[in-house]
């Protein structure tokens, strides 16, 4: 009863082709992001701020980006960790380099870095599939983080061998460095992860989106429609590490304030790619979904024992949570590979017979 | 022009100069090939057999590795605790049968991929549960005194490995070639359904790869572990195997071997002679920077079938 | 018949097409014509060369000799991609269609040679990306009705019948406004209904929008019914060439095939 479309004409295919053709959907997003922009810098304290919810939306952003890559185009990557890396350093250079660069500007530019290192780790992807190119994106991973911990270049021959954002203000807040508030942070965090999740909505609809998913669907037959998978190919790569670029660019500025290279590990590599599987590969929803899920994992491992009345030693509380992501994964593989996006989606077919299914 | 001739020029002379420690260099980078090749075997085992990319390969080495340090330095004497292991492996074998693979009979490739992931995972969390994350020295009597041969200082343990790498490998060629079992293994490797339908129990062929897969994974896993301690680095070192893969082929074990070799002498060499030129540690990537060079010239690998698309 | 079907120029003309994996041939010195506007078959038992002769043609295997001539542009190899833009659209033996997509998206698929606009456009979705989008999809529903599937517009073409799919293959590869449309079996597999329906569509395509089409078929009935030419491979060698009547006669190709059928 609750989500129906009947009664919701449509006459024009603009109207069709509308992100939330349903109105119950469009006043759901309205109030999720009244909540994301006035409700939670409100009523969220620091902790909350700073431990969940801004790593929280930047891996969602890191998410988006393998999304595109793996979920839409097919190209399994395990070089998260590496492309995130690229828009991390690359920030840390331009915003010292030019200390007057508008931030906004600065992150956008560590993207498009990030995007041409993703087309040159993308050639392979021309001639090979699959596993194969997940152990060749392996290589960009391994090769990105030792590059940036031995070319002193890239941290400013900084002893301790670390970045640290440096202090810059927007409107006349600060928004990174030590005296940036985490309001400040969370929101310029925010504005950027949601326009950029719309922008990739945007592209998933349109005909580059689909080129991509022809490539994965069948790339032959693609090929033999007229994609050129070339292009398909090296556009998804390009666009995705865009996004995982500007990922590790929050990372460090908006989130962290300071990082080594270890902070993007193929550790980080494998969580994003968990969020993405465990929130639905293909959906941008997803990522979000899947984000928050893995972020919050960690917490309720942390939390649930103590909360039981029994202390977990911090290494085997670690070792656990590696084993339930594990078990996580083989779970949402074998009965949901689309992910608790799917199961949304499930939800929400149910809901438009409810509470009157028959 | 410096550098060039530090490039291309210096490390060359180095080579010549020192013929003795160049031998030692390729030497070392062999017997450490040896080992890639050892994780490498697994993969190629259940590839062949099931088609599946097994990423828990290396988990399941530092699995075993983890379970016969744990039980021996519990007191349990080596030749049961190896006997132990080898049993835990086996069971490993079974339960990622029946909760694995059979609800995932069918699905495309990358969604099995996904699921090794999964277990590699599941494998590592459980192991260090279970036994703890500390270092752990492994020493299974293995004799481990250096020697010298034509002027090259080598160590024992090293020939050993070398040794039982070659048997395995001899024998699981042996196995594949001459066995009932063997055989069904490469009808299955060929065609699961048609293997199914002249009676070959798939199930059973299933377990029995991945347990000699989890054997071999024990044996790698007791060389690393003689060599470098039990500890959760080994599943990162296990990964080189990947590398070693894709210069050898999936499916071919002698392309394991090679690959497993050309890796080790290559990151060695290129550590040694041209590592300090570009800040050292190239170890950490070198590997896959070759395979990746490698598969734009030759995607199907050394010795894999040449991949012809139809439509 | 003929007369009447305004049949034009010839389209497509391959010369001399010899080609062979390894050791093995597929196809040796074959050459055939297809004229604008007119329906071509190609038939032949088993392993006789067709579809390695349509992936030739749309350039998915590069054949050791001979020449293709089509649209007055010679040439021997050709990257698939190419020989869409140049007007050559395909359908396949086993449905080759994107099946994690809907029948809409898959047919849009169709029309991604005819969309201009860069990502940037895309990205924002305002302007000229946006109008571009609704044009081609006004261009897609069109196909949609054409090919009575309105009702499974939006689902996912996994889920579909196989009748179904085998149309909506139909759809992506007319989508693109082809000058020659290739068919690879467009009714394998398919009841009679099915398959009347099918033919239908091939009729009507070949009638509304004058698009010459070249066909792989089984069915000896319906090749005769279709087709204005009919072009006979066995091993890989052209046995016989010309209008439906003539090529049932033939003493060849009722030794080679159709013999074998009545025997």
């Amino acid at each position: 009863m609750l989500y129906r479309e009947s009664g919701q004409y449509k006459t024009n295919y603009a109207d069709d082709q509308a992100i939330f053709p349903l109105k119950q959907d469009r006043w759901l997003m309205a109030i999720a992001l009244v909540v994301a922009f006035v409700v939670i810098p409100l009523t969220s304290s620091e902790y909350m701020l700073q431990a969940v919810i801004i790593p929280f939306l930047i891996f969602a952003l890191a998410a988006i980006g393998l999304n595109l890559l793996a979920g839409y185009c097919g190209q399994i990557s395990l070089g998260t960790g590496g492309f995130m890396a690229v828009g991390a350093y690359a920030a840390y250079k331009l915003a010292t380099s030019f200390p007057d660069l508008n931030m906004i500007v600065v992150f956008l530019l560590s993207g498009v870095v990030a995007a041409f290192v993703g087309i040159m780790f993308g050639i392979p992807s021309l001639r090979i599939k699959g596993f194969y190119l997940a152990v060749a994106t392996l290589a960009a991973q391994f090769f990105l983080q030792w590059l940036f911990n031995k070319v002193a270049w890239f941290y400013n021959y900084n002893p301790s061998g670390t970045i640290t954002a440096p202090p810059r203000e927007m409107f006349g807040f600060m928004i990174t460095g030590p005296a940036a508030t985490a309001e400040a942070r969370y929101m310029i965090t925010l504005v950027v992860v949601v326009v950029l999740a719309l922008v990739a909505k945007n592209l998933t609809r349109g005909h580059i989106g689909r080129s991509w998913m022809a490539i994965r669907d069948m790339d032959i037959a693609a090929e033999i429609i007229g994609i050129r998978p070339l292009h398909a190919k090296l556009s998804a790569f390009a666009i995705s590490s865009f996004y995982c670029g500007v990922a590790g660019a929050l990372f460090v500025f908006t989130w962290l304030g300071s990082v080594e290279t270890e902070a993007f590990a193929i550790t980080v590599s494998f969580q994003v790619l968990f969020m993405v599987i465990i929130g639905g590969l293909g959906s941008i929803l997803g990522s979000f979904i899947g984000a928050a899920f893995i972020t919050a994992v960690p917490i309720l491992l942390t939390n649930a024992p103590q909360f039981f009345g029994f202390n977990m030693p911090i290494d085997l509380q670690k070792h656990f949570e590696v084993m339930i992501f594990g078990v996580l994964i083989i779970f949402f593989v074998i009965v949901e590979p689309h992910g608790l996006a799917r199961l949304w989606q499930i939800a929400k077919e149910k809901l438009r017979l409810w509470p009157f299914p028959y | 022009m410096e550098v060039l001739n530090a490039i291309f020029v210096l490390p060359f002379v180095d080579m010549f100069s020192e013929p003795i420690f160049f031998a030692e260099v390729v030497v070392g980078g062999l017997l450490t090939g040896v080992m890639y090749s050892l994780v490498a075997l697994g993969f190629v085992l259940i590839f062949k057999a099931s088609g599946v990319f097994n990423f828990a390969q290396g988990a399941m080495v530092l699995f075993a590795a983890l379970t016969l340090v744990g039980l021996m330095e519990k007191g349990v004497p080596v030749w049961l605790a190896l006997i132990i292991a080898a049993g835990v492996m086996v069971i490993v074998a079974v339960i990622i049968e029946k909760l694995v693979l059979r609800p995932l009979v069918n699905q495309p490739d990358i969604i099995l991929f996904m699921a090794t992931i999964g277990i590699t995972f599941f494998l590592e969390g459980f192991g260090e549960t279970v036994w703890g994350s500390d270092i752990h020295r492994l020493d299974v009597g293995i004799p481990d005194a250096p020697f010298e041969i034509g002027g090259m200082l080598l160590n024992e343990f090293d020939i050993w490995a070398a040794a039982i790498g070659a048997a395995m490998v001899g024998g699981l060629a042996l196995f594949f070639r001459y066995t009932v079992i063997g055989r069904a293994l490469r009808a299955v490797a060929d065609d699961h359904q048609a293997a199914l339908s002249v009676g070959i129990p798939l199930k059973t062929i299933w377990i029995v790869v991945w347990s000699v897969a989890g054997f071999v994974g024990l044996v790698a896993g007791i060389m690393w572990g003689t060599k470098s301690g039990v500890q959760f680095s080994l599943s990162l070192i296990a990964l080189k195997a990947l590398p070693v893969l894709i210069l050898g082929g999936f499916t071919s074990i002698p392309g394991a071997i090679v690959g497993g070799l050309i890796i080790g002498v290559g990151e060695k060499v290129a550590e040694i002679y041209w590592g300090p030129l570009i800040g050292g540690a190239i170890e950490n990537w070198f590997a896959y920077m070759l395979a990746l060079v490698f598969l734009l010239f030759r995607p199907q690998g050394l010795f894999g079938e040449k991949i012809i698309e139809r439509v | 018949m003929t007369e009447t079907r305004n049949i034009g120029d010839t389209l497509l003309k391959v010369d001399n097409i010899s080609l062979s994996f390894g050791g093995v041939k597929a196809i040796t010195g074959v050459s055939l014509e297809i004229r604008e506007r007119e329906i071509c078959a190609i038939i032949g038992p088993n392993g006789a060369g067709k579809t390695s002769m349509l992936n030739v043609i749309n350039g998915f295997y590069h054949p050791q000799e001979g020449t293709i001539t089509f649209g007055g542009e010679v040439r021997r190899k050709m990257r698939p991609h190419l020989a869409a833009q140049g007007g050559i659209a395909r359908t396949f033996q086993n449905v080759a269609l994107f099946t994690g997509m809907s029948t809409l998206d898959n047919i849009m698929t169709g029309r991604n040679l005819k969309m201009k606009r860069n990502f940037l456009w895309q990205a924002i979705n305002i302007g000229p990306a946006r109008k571009e989008e609704l044009e081609h999809r006004e261009f897609v529903e069109r196909i949609i009705d054409f090919l009575e599937i309105e009702a499974i517009r939006k689902t996912p073409v996994g889920r579909l019948p196989y009748g179904l799919q085998k149309r909506v293959e139909l759809g992506r590869a007319l989508a693109a406004e082809p000058k020659l449309l290739l068919l690879d079996e467009p009714m394998a597999g398919m009841n009679v209904e099915e398959k009347e329906d099918m033919c239908r569509f091939i009729l009507d395509t070949n009638d509304e929008f004058g698009t010459t089409i070249g066909l792989i078929e089984h069915d000896m009935g319906v090749v005769m019914d279709l087709s204005d030419h009919v072009v006979v491979l066995d091993h890989g060698e052209k046995i016989a060439d010309g209008v439906p009547d003539v090529v049932r006669a033939d003493q060849n190709v009722i030794d080679a095939y159709l013999g074998v059928a009545h025997e």
